[in-house]
């Protein structure tokens, strides 16, 4: 890389800080449990607007992989998300009520928590609806994983967002609170996704998908990403600067292997398709918030009136991780 | 009390204390050497915590960095003291903090007890050694070490480049052969002590102080200086990755490590509550003296390399993204292309489905659509029959279509009239077998209802198209099996060939084709290449057909046309 790109690539990691930096003025602590992170605890970050009805089984989700501590912002909810979050013991949350659009889609605000409280710690950034799937996650708990990462000198660990989606119409089976989402959207794409590399960044394009199946089969180059790192041993001097999907300095995004190898990664099963979808796509198109002006609302509000089948009989039913790394979705790399 | 634990630790120094209990209650004396490194106050504690405890000495504490003398040193002085501490002890085992008993104390005992003169120490000479990682064979006994690898890797390298280019070497000391091997063994006193008490072991130790890794070379190529009796293999069950860090068991290997009859493994994750829980406080009766089989965990390990550093052929995906040429394989499984023959047989894919056995799709690559067999709209893996997305990434397509269908062979159809962005890949693919029937696109347009004119048209586009298409399957890089008839070679004789693309499809049914696809009628076939060719227009791909006369296919020989009778 030459010494200018250098420079290009730096000022926008400075940029994300100093946007960070300018934006925690936004945030108003909540509860602020922060002192309670012992050394080495793992974190997980997250920007909610009204996701009440997801929180508890989420936040079992994780506190059973072994999240230590969960740093929540909330973006002005009206369904009593603030509430219950301040009430959980483990919980450190933020409110506000600005602009998610202008915030870069939540990230300038978590870049702040995560400068703040992340440093040294082995950090998670999800969404409320992604489930982080990790080779041999039922037998053992995140932290094998993360001392595993340390161990190989790893810093970075990769998830590729996996649309999970019921059979028959969306809004067909409503969503219980504490209910696993995964008993309703029980299946997803195994095989159709693409893949472009970035030599710039080193990260790579994923696309595909029910997404790209379903509402963009003419544009497939507005697909929604579906490449993510969301467990990253975070430094003071990183950054996200696309969501989750990029990392800078970039050699945190070089989370595959170029010589034909594979290495260790994850899934993030997406609980997006659930009865709840239909309502947030029509308040998105209120709102205007979302990425690249919401077009991929736009697109999903259009079709979701015909009432669609995400569904089609090459469908997976869901079954657990070792499917996924089957499929070749993720894999074990040399962790065994 | 016939065997003795050394122990070196310097993390999860509570597993460490329970490790050193579950021995010293079981009569086997521990000696403790804890990294200088770790802070005092969790020293302390280990200290207090195994107080109550009569048979554990701790010895005086080194800087224990990876790759340096202070293991050894600190391996040296707790032996000392193991040694002179416990004058009944017959054998030292060395252990790590991190290292679990699997079988009871009683079985090692007894193992050992029936071989008392037997050193236990892997020591292979470094011309048989196949697995030190970073190229530094010989060289960590003729180079200088003063750097840090872990710290310092920069100058670390450039120093030894600079050792090669000068050409600057160590001598080793008179007599020692060196050899490496893993760091964990179980010594005689006799020999150990023989190693300690050497007359020359200031000098040796003063060359080994610089010797790259000495952990896993002092004790290996001294033991030959003194023991008659050199078992080489390690009573620790302890394995390497590609990265040569250790292998970690979790508590889902419970059942192999139970199966593996290994004496002590390393290294075990400090949080493997139920392996501790299983192995420390488990039920004493043991197995009758079995040997140490590893088998089983070898295999475990040895695949998570392989996919680590060979993968899966033909996948691509988030953590798989090879460089081109260095896919170990472009896709997944063989797969067939067809070019001309469904244009040249009505039934072609029908027929090609019910002979071969195998899914014969259309043209997967026609611009309007994907034509999958049976004319899907969506296919396994839910690929999308949407010509957008197949085009949005070509290879991908094909990478995935493949991989999708692992187990089942995958034939297609394919032309001038399709995206030819996929040509490359398939030309570079060992795994495709791509048959082509020159010119036989022209056969559609001959039936065809069009005007003349744009007929002529469109046979001249086609045939351009087709021509560069068939350059690069003539290519020096292509790895392809490749097969090309010009239309009017093939027509002559049309059973012959596809009886050897076929057999080559499915090479267990060597049988005779007894039902042919059905041949195109091509009545008048010559004169309309003669019409295209008085409108200025020169079909050359399709070979030679005379204006006036009719192709017909001569009768197809009896038998295979390669038996030889």
């Amino acid at each position: 890389m030459s010494i200018v790109g250098a420079i290009r690539l730096r000022a926008r990691r400075r940029r994300a800080h100093l946007r960070a930096f300018v934006k925690r003025r936004e945030l108003t602590p909540v509860v602020d449990r922060s002192p309670k992170i012992v050394p080495h605890a793992i974190l997980l970050l997250s920007t909610v607007r009204n996701e009440r009805v997801r929180l508890p089984f989420f936040l079992r989700y994780y506190r059973d992989l072994g999240v230590d501590h969960f740093l929540f912002v909330d973006n002005d909810s009206t369904d009593g998300t603030r509430e219950y979050l301040a009430e959980q013991p483990d919980v450190s949350i933020w409110t506000t009520d600005a602009s998610y659009k202008a915030s870069h889609f939540g990230m300038d605000w978590l870049t702040h928590l995560q400068r703040r409280y992340c440093h040294g710690h082995w950090c998670l950034t999800v969404d409320v609806d992604e489930f982080l799937v990790y080779p041999f996650c039922e037998t053992r708990p995140l932290r094998a994983l993360t001392d595993w990462l340390d161990a190989s000198a790893v810093r970075s660990f990769s998830a590729m967002l996996l649309d999970m989606y019921p059979k028959g119409p969306v809004q067909a089976r409503p969503y219980h609170e504490g209910q696993n989402p995964f008993e309703i959207a029980q299946w997803f794409d195994s095989g159709n996704y693409t893949i472009n590399r970035n030599f710039w960044n080193n990260n790579l394009w994923i696309q595909g998908g029910p997404r790209a199946r379903m509402f963009f089969p003419d544009t497939p180059y507005s697909a929604p990403a579906l490449n993510k790192i969301p467990l990253v041993n975070w430094d003071r001097s990183y950054a996200y600067v696309s969501s989750t999907h990029m990392l800078l300095p970039r050699g945190l995004n070089l989370v595959f292997d170029e010589w034909g190898g594979e290495k260790a990664s994850g899934c993030l099963l997406h609980a997006k398709f659930l009865d709840t979808f239909a309502v947030k796509a029509a308040e998105e198109m209120t709102r205007g918030q979302h990425y690249a002006n919401s077009q991929e609302y736009t697109a999903y509000q259009k079709a979701l009136a015909s009432q669609p089948d995400l569904w089609c009989k090459f469908s997976e039913k869901y079954i657990n991780w070792r499917q996924l790394e089957i499929l070749g979705l993720m894999s074990k790399g040399n962790w065994a | 009390m016939s065997v003795g634990f050394v122990m070196l630790c310097h993390t999860a120094l509570e597993r460490a204390a329970e490790v050193a209990r579950h021995w010293v209650e079981r009569d086997c004396p521990v000696v403790i050497h804890v990294d200088k490194r770790v802070a005092k106050p969790v020293y302390d504690t280990l200290v207090t915590s195994l107080s109550d405890l009569g048979n554990v000495r701790f010895s005086g504490r080194y800087a224990c960095e990876w790759g340096t003398w202070g293991i050894v040193a600190a391996t040296q002085a707790a032996s000392t003291i193991l040694l002179r501490e416990f004058p009944e002890v017959r054998h030292v085992f060395l252990a790590s903090g991190s290292c679990l008993p699997l079988r009871p104390v009683e079985d090692l005992k007894a193992y050992l007890q029936s071989r008392p003169r037997v050193d236990f120490i892997e020591s292979v000479t470094t011309e048989d050694v196949g697995w030190t990682v970073g190229g530094l064979n010989l060289e960590r006994f003729t180079l200088r070490f003063p750097f840090s690898w872990r710290r310092q890797r920069r100058l670390f390298d450039s120093y030894v480049r600079v050792q090669r280019r000068l050409g600057i070497r160590r001598r080793v000391p008179a007599g020692l052969v060196p050899h490496l091997g893993s760091q964990w063994w179980c010594l005689t006193r006799q020999t150990l002590s023989a190693i300690l008490e050497s007359p020359d072991r200031e000098a040796v130790d003063r060359y080994f102080r610089r010797v790259w890794i000495p952990d896993e070379s002092y004790f290996q190529t001294m033991v030959r200086q003194f023991s008659a009796n050199v078992e080489s293999r390690s009573l620790t069950l302890s394995k390497f990755d590609f990265q040569g860090k250790p292998h970690i068991f979790y508590d889902d290997h419970l059942q192999l490590l139970r199966r593996s009859d290994c004496f002590v493994a390393r290294k075990i994750w400090p949080q493997a509550d139920k392996l501790y829980q299983n192995f420390l406080l488990g039920d004493p009766s043991g197995q009758a003296s079995a040997e140490p089989n590893p088998g089983k965990i070898d295999r475990l390990f040895a695949k998570a390399v392989e996919r680590r550093v060979k993968g899966r052929p033909g996948l691509y995906m988030q953590s798989r993204m090879p460089n081109e040429n260095w896919e170990n394989g472009r896709t997944a499984a063989p797969y067939s292309v067809f070019e001309g023959f469904s244009e040249l047989f009505g039934n072609f894919e029908v027929w090609l489905g019910k002979i071969a056995g195998t899914r014969a799709h259309g043209h997967l690559y026609a611009p309007n659509r994907v034509e999958f067999a049976g004319g899907e709209t969506v296919f396994n893996g839910a690929l999308s029959d949407s010509a957008a997305m197949r085009d949005y990434a070509p290879k991908s397509f094909l990478t995935n279509l493949i991989w999708n269908t692992r187990g089942e062979r995958q034939c297609f159809q394919f032309g001038p009239g399709d995206k030819q962005d996929i040509s490359w890949f398939m030309a570079g693919d060992p795994n495709a077998q791509i048959s082509v029937i020159s010119g036989a696109w022209i056969i559609p347009l001959f039936q065809s209802n069009q005007n003349f004119s744009d007929i002529r048209r469109d046979a001249a586009r086609l045939q351009k198209i087709e021509a560069d298409h068939l350059s690069v399957l003539r290519s020096p890089w292509t790895k392809a099996r490749v097969r090309i008839w010009p239309l009017a070679e093939f027509v002559e004789n049309p059973m012959e060939p596809l009886q050897s693309i076929i057999d080559e499809i499915s090479p267990r049914s060597l049988r005779r084709l007894t039902e042919a696809p059905q041949l195109a009628d091509l009545k008048g076939f010559g004169q309309f290449l003669q019409n295209l060719r008085n409108q200025g227009m020169q079909p050359t791909l399709m070979g030679d057909f005379p204006a006036g006369e009719d192709p017909t296919p001569t009768a197809s020989r009896r038998g295979r046309p390669y038996l030889v009778k």
